[in-house]
């Protein structure tokens, strides 16, 4: 298993959309090199031949019957929105204007 | 003997004989509430008026001489993980400090059926990922036995107002042990049923494939009777599983003659604090007594459970959180300059230290090159552990360990070392892994004073002979009629 970098971890933070600081950065390396060492014991074990388990039950597709039913109302939806605008979610602009 | 400190079933009792009145009940909540949460700090949110309009409510049916549901009337404390309809569910994180959800969880709704009152909603770590309540961004909570340490966690605070009285009975979230742990800390009896057992709705996902909400109660009585209420297929939820659902009080027989118990050795190893050791051989001894036979058996990847847990629970939160981006809801930072700055803003000042160190642990056992090495791997390790269950259960009906490695620890003692705190769920993640039904109930106290909880374990969907062992010693011991001095 690998060792993991101050570039590596600013990279996953990228990843996470997450940005530290310097030193933020210094101590998350620290703490999960520190916890990767310790996940690392799982190598001991031999698992070529084991299938992996995602979930406990047998279960497979799960369908619903085909039928409208009342959803949420608009103003309930978006009544938790930071910045709701005309009906929709306000975000900052995306689309450059140049 | 006040109202606050009677267990649901007796209260059903005395509501259905009119002896006393939900509002009465309700009152003699808040009462104790005044007195002592100030001390406790279990609850982030009150959430009076609506209680005593449910209470009042359910006066009427009593009083029209209606059959009640066993929960009518009760007052019960929610953990702030479980969306309830316009009332704030934050999960104790600052990202949703103005959340108000415009639905019910099915359990939520479930429990109105009941006609419950609902006190409040209760602390716990940030997004259920802790051990020790200490994460939460709002308040630490005290455990009542000594309010110098710390409640367990993640589901401290709905562990703790059982504990103190402040509520009847709560709803926790058990992921790796968030139930169990914090229930033998706080000497109150708390649930994990199978996975799959109750839906999900509107429980805030940390783990998606881990993640049950149950009970904490005075009694085991009170624990089956709330399984009752919550349980059940829904078609909200996918992974809830279609199976019947038995009337739990069924189960509360005192006879646990020909029952057949297994004591797996890899959990009374090292770093087993030698009392709790004790009282759980104790309780062990007092069970065989009661007519089961004892075996010792072995889960021989006990040990690879939490390092299994630290990257599957953390892999799927981080796929989980990505939604608090500060669109939809939550906390939005100010003045982002584009929309990535926004998302990488908002994520940063709205989440706190714990959650962020998971989000990165999981982002990076997810991310291209690692994912085989990481991810499937514990996927596989995950197989090995529930096949050691699944081999066990074909020769015994109950496995019985301590619930935690330790009493409870003082409130600070380790927030420095997130391994040392990952180690606390060492008894409590392996069962979790296979989807297990699991109960911690009181079975006796530390020299200092601190309670001690006794886990059993059975195969999935067998919540009703759990029930029964933890009935029968329930019946013949005395622990869980300890109360602290608070």
């Amino acid at each position: 298993m690998a060792t993991i970098t101050t570039e590596g971890v600013s990279h996953v933070a990228n990843l996470a959309r997450l940005e530290f600081n310097e030193e933020e950065t210094k101590d998350f390396t620290e703490q999960l090199a520190r916890i990767l060492d310790y996940i690392g014991k799982l190598n001991e074990l031999d698992t070529d031949d084991v299938p992996p388990t995602s979930h406990i039950h047998p279960l497979h597709n799960i369908t619903k019957a085909d039928v409208v039913k009342t959803s949420l109302p608009r103003d309930a939806v978006l009544s938790n929105a930071p910045e709701p605008e005309e009906g929709y979610f306000g975000v900052p602009r995306v689309i450059d204007t140049e | 003997m006040s109202l606050y400190q009677l267990t649901a079933h007796e209260l059903h009792d005395k509501l259905k004989a009119r002896e006393i009145t939900a509002v009465e009940l309700t009152e003699s909540v808040y009462e104790r509430i005044e007195a002592v949460e100030p001390h406790v700090k279990g609850y982030l949110t009150l959430t009076k008026e609506i209680a005593l309009e449910q209470a009042g409510a359910a006066d009427v049916g009593f009083q029209n001489g209606n059959e009640m549901p066993p929960l009518a009337g009760i007052p019960i404390a929610i953990k702030d993980v479980i969306c309830t309809k316009d009332v704030r569910t934050t999960c104790a994180s600052k990202i949703l400090s103005d959340f108000v959800p415009p639905y019910d969880a099915t359990v939520m709704t479930k429990l109105h059926q009941q006609g419950v009152v609902m006190i409040g909603k209760t602390n716990m770590d940030e997004f259920a990922m802790g051990s020790s309540t200490e994460n939460s961004a709002y308040q630490v909570t005290h455990n009542p036995w000594d309010l110098e340490t710390i409640p367990g966690g993640s589901s401290g605070g709905s562990a703790a107002v059982v504990s103190a009285g402040t509520a009847i009975c709560s709803l926790g979230s058990d992921t790796g042990g968030s139930i169990r742990q914090p229930a033998a800390l706080c000497g109150v009896v708390g649930m994990k049923p199978t996975y799959g057992r109750v839906s999900r709705y509107g429980l805030v996902a940390f783990a998606s494939s881990l993640d049950q909400i149950g009970p904490f109660t005075k009694d085991v009585t009170d624990c089956a009777l709330v399984l009752n209420a919550i349980c059940g297929n829904d078609e909200m939820d996918s992974t809830s599983v279609d199976v019947p659902v038995p009337d739990f009080t069924q189960s509360l027989i005192n006879d646990v003659q020909g029952l057949k118990i297994g004591v797996p050795k890899e959990y009374f190893a090292e770093g087993l604090d030698s009392e709790v050791a004790d009282c759980v051989h104790a309780a062990i001894g007092e069970l065989e007594k009661l007519g089961v036979s004892v075996e010792e058996i072995s889960l021989p990847h006990t040990d690879y459970a939490i390092a299994t847990y630290y990257i599957i629970a953390p892999a799927e939160a981080s796929a989980n959180l990505a939604r608090y981006d500060g669109v939809r809801y939550g906390y939005r930072t100010e003045e982002p300059a584009d929309l990535i700055n926004m998302y990488k803003k908002t994520r940063s000042e709205g989440f706190g230290q714990e959650v962020k160190r998971r989000i990165m642990l999981g982002t990076f056992a997810l991310s291209a090159g690692y994912q085989d090495a990481y991810y499937r791997k514990a996927q596989k390790v995950r197989t090995l552990i529930k096949s050691d269950f699944d081999a066990a259960f074909d020769k015994v009906d109950v496995i019985a360990t301590p619930t935690s490695p330790t009493p409870a620890f003082k409130i600070g003692e380790r927030t420095a070392d997130p391994l040392q705190m990952y180690l606390c769920d060492v008894m409590t993640t392996p069962a979790s892994h296979a989807g297990l039904p699991g109960i911690s109930v009181p079975c006796g106290f530390v020299e200092s004073g601190l309670p001690v909880g006794l886990q059993l374990l059975a195969a999935p969907f067998d919540e009703e002979t759990l029930l029964r062992v933890a009935y029968t010693f329930e019946q013949n011991t005395e622990h869980h009629l300890q109360k602290p001095a608070i």
